[in-house]
């Protein structure tokens, strides 16, 4: 598959470039936008914001490697982030990833994020999002899901299929 | 009767109030910008004048603001440090990665009330000469990054941001940048580092005061969501007048975030200093108590980096008696009233306002073996003893509670732990080692126990499951 950024997009992203007064800066949200147009960072993308930014590939890849929303593979259609942090533990996030684990057939005991073999979900594990008197939370995808319960996954579940 | 003072969240759960501009100004909303943009300047007794700007940065200061983003620092010194002679662009940050584990109360000014940091960012912006401003958001707040988006749109529309704010002759542009998802860009300089488009590797002070050596070299002023809110305030009531908000040097409201073991975890904005630790957990108008038939068994008072509290603990609070003079009060835990000063006078702090509370049902190695896993993934890995350290605390522990404990681990972390402190680039260092180094050293019988009973389930052939 060639790589090509669509025209309306590569306009946004030079408009974001504007933002700053060091082309660099943007490369963040270069990766933010890619990745969401793409489902993942992929090398031509790291290369292609390289270009555009007047920076060596590694100047971009070391950000994909650093930062944990940044993906080189493409992800589940409906990405599940569970938090695996204190507040969440103490109300049962455990429980939760192992719902959503055991229902798709993942292995328990694998750390990072796993994904489907029919590439419909990925479920992983994440630090604080930032919601912990709702605790326990979910992402799925941009939305928090507070509170969560079994039923909550199984509903979640039931969409991504 | 303690309660909420809500002075930031003030219309943020009323019913109808929405994150539109429209709504904003219905209540009020610009007006502190309006004013200070009219401040006149002023002559001080000693015949000294002060400019407009200077007149708000002075309010800032007597208002007695201290940041409430974790290391609790005054408002109004921190933009006095900022270099004003370097001839240099001056930025400011606002610091909205909201990622100290139990930490949730910029999220509710960022999707509830937005307009009110874009308030506070361009008062604060216009009174320290900056033309060029950045909103920091951790990316796993999408929503809200659209929510700041579509806010500094309707500012702009406003006449409140770009070439010419309000016919001022200033100018101003505040952008959204989104992070992605690492804890240590929320430590300023990590911060900084990541807006200009690198690794989020903190800096080492000296020389790296971001007030003169900030973003892009240049001085740079890094606050809190909540503290720049408050700036609106100060400006609409004056520094004098905020400071009678809250106790002495621990001036105003802050949002608590409690969650863990309590009936009504969630958010509660109270005067600083004028509601205890144990109303904000046992109150009916904050945490409501334990739930049935639990005791208290600690308390994390300021977010997952700050020292542990045990149940029963008491302090000697320094407090002004009848005469005048200082004397060292016995408080208990439960009655240390939740303020910068006696958390940090309990050996403590107060950090980023989020109280997390643990029961008698918790097993205090697990609670540390998940403290400490957080730190060990956040590590940026600038510094051996901290890179290194972390990993290897964090796995000590998750050998703990897998059954392959040891008696002498207790001290084997405190020993670790000792070894990072103070020997790094950045205070991730301290994040990391006070949860171990306070856990162990009030809770080191739990420790010794769990390493024994282990001891003697292996001696009897007993093989942990996750050891096979
Ligand atoms: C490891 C680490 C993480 C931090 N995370 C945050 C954060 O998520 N949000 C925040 O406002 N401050 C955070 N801080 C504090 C910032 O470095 C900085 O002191 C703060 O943003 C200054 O704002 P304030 O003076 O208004 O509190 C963190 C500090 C450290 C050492
Ligand atoms: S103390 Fe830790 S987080 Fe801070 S710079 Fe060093 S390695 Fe990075
Ligand atoms: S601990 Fe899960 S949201 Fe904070």
């Amino acid at each position: 598959m060639s790589f090509t950024v669509p025209a309306k997009l590569e306009a946004q992203l030079d408009e974001l470039t504007t933002h700053y007064p060091q082309k660099r800066s943007a490369s963040l949200m270069f990766l933010h936008a890619l990745q969401e147009h793409f489902g993942y960072v992929s090398p031509e993308a790291v290369d292609w914001t390289a270009r555009k930014l007047g920076l060596q590939p590694i100047n971009v890849q070391e950000l994909v490697t650093f930062y944990p929303m940044f993906r080189q593979q493409p992800l589940g259609k409906t990405q599940v982030k569970v938090c695996r942090t204190l507040s969440c533990s103490l109300a049962g996030s455990d429980s939760i990833r192992k719902h959503f684990v055991e229902k798709l057939g993942l292995d328990a005991h694998k750390h990072g994020p796993q994904t489907t073999a029919d590439g419909k979900f990925t479920v992983e594990f994440v630090e604080c999002l930032a919601s912990c008197g709702t605790a326990p939370v979910v992402m799925v995808n941009d939305d928090l899901v507070e509170k969560c319960t079994a039923a909550d996954c199984d509903r979640i579940l039931s969409k991504g299929r | 009767m303690p309660q909420e003072q809500r002075l930031i969240l003030k219309h943020a759960d009323q019913p109808g109030y929405t994150p539109d501009i429209e709504c904003y100004m219905r209540h009020g909303g610009y007006e502190a910008l309006r004013k200070a943009l009219a401040t006149p300047g002023r002559d001080l007794p000693d015949g000294k004048k002060q400019t407009p700007r200077e007149v708000i940065r002075d309010e800032v200061l007597k208002s007695g603001l201290r940041g409430r983003g974790g290391a609790g620092f005054s408002a109004g010194l921190k933009w006095s440090f900022v270099d004003r002679r370097s001839g240099k662009p001056i930025y400011l940050i606002c610091n909205a990665d909201e990622s100290e584990p139990g930490t949730f109360k910029d999220r509710q000014i960022l999707h509830k009330d937005p307009h009110q940091l874009v308030e506070g960012m361009i008062i604060s912006c216009w009174a320290n000469d900056v033309k060029l401003a950045y909103i920091y958001i951790r990316g796993e707040m999408p929503h809200a990054a659209r929510l700041l988006n579509k806010a500094l749109d309707e500012a702009r529309a406003k006449g409140f941001l770009g070439k010419d704010i309000l016919g001022s002759g200033t100018e101003l542009e505040i952008h959204v940048h989104r992070g992605a998802g690492a804890y240590i860009c929320g430590e300023e300089t990590g911060l900084i580092e990541s807006l200009e488009g690198k690794r989020p590797y903190p800096r080492i002070k000296p020389p790296y005061f971001p007030a003169v050596l900030g973003l892009y070299m240049c001085p740079t002023i890094v606050n809190n969501v909540e503290t720049l809110c408050h700036v609106r305030h100060i400006v609409n009531m004056g520094g004098a007048e905020y400071a009678k908000l809250g106790t002495p040097n621990n001036t105003g409201t802050r949002i608590i975030s409690l969650s863990g073991d309590v009936k009504n975890p969630g958010y509660f904005e109270v005067e600083v200093g004028k509601v205890t630790l144990g109303e904000v957990i046992y109150h009916e108008n904050f945490g409501g108590g334990l739930k049935p038939g639990r005791t208290l068994k600690a308390i994390i008072p300021g977010g997952s980096s700050s020292k542990v509290l045990k149940a029963g603990e008491k302090f000697k609070l320094r407090k002004k008696g009848p005469d005048g003079q200082m004397v060292a009060v016995e408080t208990d835990l439960l009655d240390l009233p939740y303020d910068f000063d006696s958390l940090q006078q309990a050996g403590t702090m107060s950090g980023s306002g989020a109280v997390i509370v643990m029961d008698d049902t918790r097993e205090i190695v697990d609670v540390l073996a998940n403290v400490s896993e957080f730190y060990a993934h956040e590590s940026c890995g600038q510094c051996t003893p901290c890179r290194e350290g972390a990993l290897w605390m964090s796995k000590a522990l998750h050998r703990m509670t897998t059954g392959g404990g040891r008696s002498q681990d207790a001290d084997y972390l405190l020993h670790i732990a000792q070894n990072i402190q103070g020997r790094t680039i950045c205070a991730f260092g301290e994040a990391a080692a006070w949860p171990v180094l306070s856990f162990v050293k009030k809770f080191k019988d739990d420790f010794v126990a769990r390493g024994k009973a282990d001891e003697e389930a292996r001696a009897k052939g007993i093989v942990p499951a996750s050891h096979h």
